[in-house]
């Protein structure tokens, strides 16, 4: 179709559904359908371990694949309100059947991570989704020697990795950190992978690989050390490509490992939890846009606080009811002075705050 | 195909530079005005008007208790919030969709007869009536009001809303939510006591504009959806005042006038050339014709009924209006106190409190404009119960009994007040001469 007549059916469609947009309607017969908002359905819940599960999502025809390695944010409603929270990929790039999974370890007091293994997250259920993005992923062509440390949940992305790109890794040594056994994610297929064992040979990802697994279990290894362990169970890791994912101690670690050893170039990491936003009693306030931080205390609305340092605050009631001052959150925590409520808002959530009511409760930024 | 990715943003506010600065704010107590603890003095047993003040034989103590027995059944409630009042919003939003598009897939048909009728056109209309009821009310206000905001739906926000409604809802919120809700009922300060074109209480005073206001009233509630549109515009005040404004203050009108008008222009294109063109092929000039017939309608229709329910939650008879003094320092149960006293339910079914958007809980509504409007239904006997503990009087009616009493104050107030010693007659003579003098109507002058 010529553009014009396009741009002429799209300005109708416009008028047509004015003051919606028509999106709102065509969501009525297909909310995954090409052009929408990206959003996904859940096929399947399953246990991997009793404290994680692996979510299979159909998502939109939007979706535009991704590469081993990568994460997505997914957006899930929980008692009514959405909470986004970003998960690695385990899955194939180009599947067959189209689905896409994700494996979600439970923390503590993660409400989102809970509330998927609990099983509460059911099948048919419309989650919301952003196109996967990150960029802790192999290159191509794959390095010819690779290291890979994992532990807990930072396993995810690398097994993103191994289910697509084993057949391309020449060697590749897997160093695993977890509690115990029981608690190891994906252990029978890492194990099936490795040299000499009987699927090895026959398995998918026959090949040229060397994959040796190096499984380590706090519960009858010890604590696993990398500055003081890694010379030994990896004497060669100098020559390696290293892509590592876990705790924040263990990033550290290694960051710190191969700075001293001049090899930042062949490190990769990916925080999967780059900041803990805990709640405080006041604290500073930042206005992004305005690019003005200031202190405030515990009792003092962010509206009064903002207006003070000059910032051209929307502003209304003053007590909590117009909601004619509402600001984007974009990161940090604010106590609503009437009821103690505690809002913390991770990068990427962007919530919306009533700035008469709140007081920050440890840092926040503001986009004003 | 790709269609608009968003619903264009009427308000964009301008980004204020002002340079990297750090500063210590000052602390602030008490300046929110919901941390007042002061109680006021003992309240005087009648108003300036001499009319008995019905919160007269409360002390200050008592108020503040009535207060925190409030806020604690707020918490119940919103600590409560949970995925059935999510799904309730969104059924009733896929329900209001679905009702307008079939309904407007119907008036494609609208001119063709039968039997002498037009059997799609009285069907599509009395369908686009009902969803445009449905969307203003039980979903474009209640979602202006923040009542779902804590989904953290960007889809269902306050601050993303544009409603089926010619007043951009910017501009209504900010008259609406801000003045109307925070200055309830408060002579001069809260312009929704008669939209500036009614008075509908003895204390507002007299000028001969009023005489004439049961056609007014009429006008007003045909065209409701412009006159809202105006006022929140300020249309009023900013004809009288033109002359003394600076030429800051005219931009700033203008720029809202701009946005007013883009508003009209994409609600009228919409209803009254984009639809009746789509009836075009379907039948001819006479479908297009019916079909926007149906539209005009449709909105009247929305415009009556909404002006009905709306003059009901402040003007009917018993309802009470507050003096202009000490609301600045209202405390937390005096702000509740007036939100009660200066509100009125309407009692009915269920499909009566949807389709008046929860309107006619309208008492709850002023308590806690941001509650989720599903749930005033559970709250209200508890209201009721504890402003019967305190001898409160609660307003509440059949809406026929309600909308009555206020169309017989409208009646009743276009007449001055009875005045010791003078006929009110000879009071509408000496108005009519000074208003032929200084040839000024009275109103916005």
């Amino acid at each position: 179709m010529p553009s014009r007549a396009l741009d002429g059916l799209r300005k109708l469609a416009g008028a047509l559904a004015s003051p919606l947009v028509p999106e709102d309607y065509l969501d009525l017969f297909d909310p995954l359908r090409s052009g929408a908002d990206l959003r996904g359905r859940v096929v399947s819940v399953t246990h991997e371990t009793p404290d994680a599960v692996t979510t299979t999502i159909r998502p939109g025809k939007g979706w535009r694949g991704h590469v081993p390695g990568q994460y997505i944010r997914i957006g899930v409603d929980i008692d009514g309100v959405r909470h986004w929270r970003a998960y690695s990929l385990t899955s194939r790039t180009h599947p067959a059947d189209g689905l896409i999974t994700i494996t979600t370890k439970a923390i503590p007091e993660g409400k989102v991570s809970n509330h998927l293994v609990a099983g509460l997250l059911t099948p048919g259920t419309l989650v919301h989704l952003d196109q996967a993005t990150g960029d802790f992923t192999l290159p191509t062509p794959a390095p010819a020697r690779t290291l890979f440390i994992t532990a807990g949940s930072g396993i995810t992305p690398v097994m993103g990795m191994l289910r697509n790109r084993l057949g391309d890794l020449a060697d590749v040594v897997h160093l695993h950190i977890s509690p115990t056994a029981a608690a190891s994610l994906f252990l029978t297929e890492r194990q099936s992978y490795a040299v000499g064992s009987p699927s090895a040979a026959s398995g998918p990802q026959a090949g040229p690989t060397a994959y040796r697994l190096l499984e380590r279990h706090d519960d009858t290894d010890g604590f696993t050390d990398l500055t003081r362990d890694l010379d030994a169970l990896v004497p060669d890791w100098r020559e390696r490509q290293a892509w590592v994912c876990g705790p924040t101690g263990l990033l550290d670690a290694a960051e710190l490992l191969w700075a001293t050893a001049g090899l930042t170039e062949a490190l990769h990491v990916e925080r999967f939890r780059p900041t803990i936003i805990e709640g405080g009693e006041g604290g500073e306030i930042t206005f992004l846009r305005s690019d003005i931080s200031v202190d405030a205390d515990g009792t003092t609305p962010i509206l009064d606080a903002g207006e003070d340092a000059g910032i051209l605050m929307p502003s209304g009631c003053r007590m909590g009811i117009c909601f004619g001052c509402v600001v984007t959150l974009r990161e940090g925590a604010v106590r609503d002075l009437r009821t103690g409520e505690l809002t913390i808002a991770e990068p990427g959530d962007d919530l919306t705050i009533q700035t008469c009511i709140n007081a920050v409760a440890g840092t926040c930024d503001i986009d004003l | 195909m790709t269609l608009a990715p968003e619903r264009p943003l009427l308000s964009p506010t301008e980004p204020h530079h002002v340079g990297a600065v750090h500063a210590a704010a000052a602390h602030h107590d008490g300046s929110t005005r919901i941390r007042n603890a002061t109680p006021a003095a003992q309240r005087p047993a009648y108003k300036k008007s001499g009319r008995p003040n019905p919160a007269a034989h409360l002390t200050p103590e008592q108020i503040e208790e009535l207060g925190r027995e409030l806020d604690a059944i707020q918490r119940e409630v919103m600590d409560s919030r949970n995925a059935a009042d999510a799904a309730y919003i969104r059924r009733i939003i896929q329900v209001q969709r679905s009702l307008e598009l079939g309904s407007r897939a119907v008036l494609l048909f609208s001119g063709v007869k039968v039997k002498g009728i037009r059997p799609a056109w009285w069907l599509g209309t009395a369908g686009l009536s009902l969803a445009k009821i449905l969307e203003n009310m039980e979903i474009g206000h209640n979602v202006l009001h923040g009542q779902w905001d804590w989904m953290r739906d960007p889809k269902i926000h306050s601050q993303r809303w544009e409603w089926d409604f010619v007043s951009p809802s910017k501009q209504w919120q900010h008259t609406h939510n801000q003045v109307h809700h925070t200055y309830t009922n408060v002579l001069g300060r809260d312009n929704d006591l008669g939209y500036g074109i009614l008075r509908v209480d003895p204390d507002q005073r007299w000028s001969l504009f009023f005489l004439f206001q049961p056609l007014w009233h009429i006008g007003n509630a045909l065209m409701f959806e412009y006159s809202i549109a105006a006022y929140d515009l300020e249309l009023g005040g900013y004809v009288a005042r033109r002359k003394r404004m600076s030429a800051e203050e005219k931009a700033a009108f203008r720029a809202k006038a701009a946005e007013t008008l883009a508003k009209v222009k994409a609600q009228a294109t919409k209803d009254y050339l984009a639809h009746p063109a789509m009836a075009l092929p379907f039948g001819g000039p006479s479908n297009a014709w019916h079909t926007l017939t149906a539209n005009i309608v449709a909105n009247l229709v929305r415009n009556v009924w909404a002006n009905t329910v709306i003059i009901c939650g402040h003007f009917p008879q018993g309802i009470e209006t507050f003096d202009n003094t000490d609301i600045d320092t209202e405390t937390r149960g005096e702000w509740y106190l007036r939100q009660m006293l200066g509100s009125g339910n309407i009692s009915g079914s269920k499909l009566m409190h949807i389709m008046t958007g929860n309107l006619s809980h309208q008492i709850e509504h002023h308590l806690w404009p941001d509650m989720p409007s599903n749930r005033y239904a559970e709250v209200a006997p508890k209201v009721k119960a504890l402003m019967a503990k305190y001898d409160l009087p609660y307003i509440e009616g059949p809406l026929l009994k309600q909308a009555g009493s206020v169309y017989a104050k409208v009646v009743r107030y276009s007449l001055p007040n009875k005045v010791e010693g003078r006929r009110r007659r000879d009071i509408i003579r000496l108005a009519a001469k000074k208003a032929w003098r200084s040839r000024s109507f009275g109103r916005f002058a």
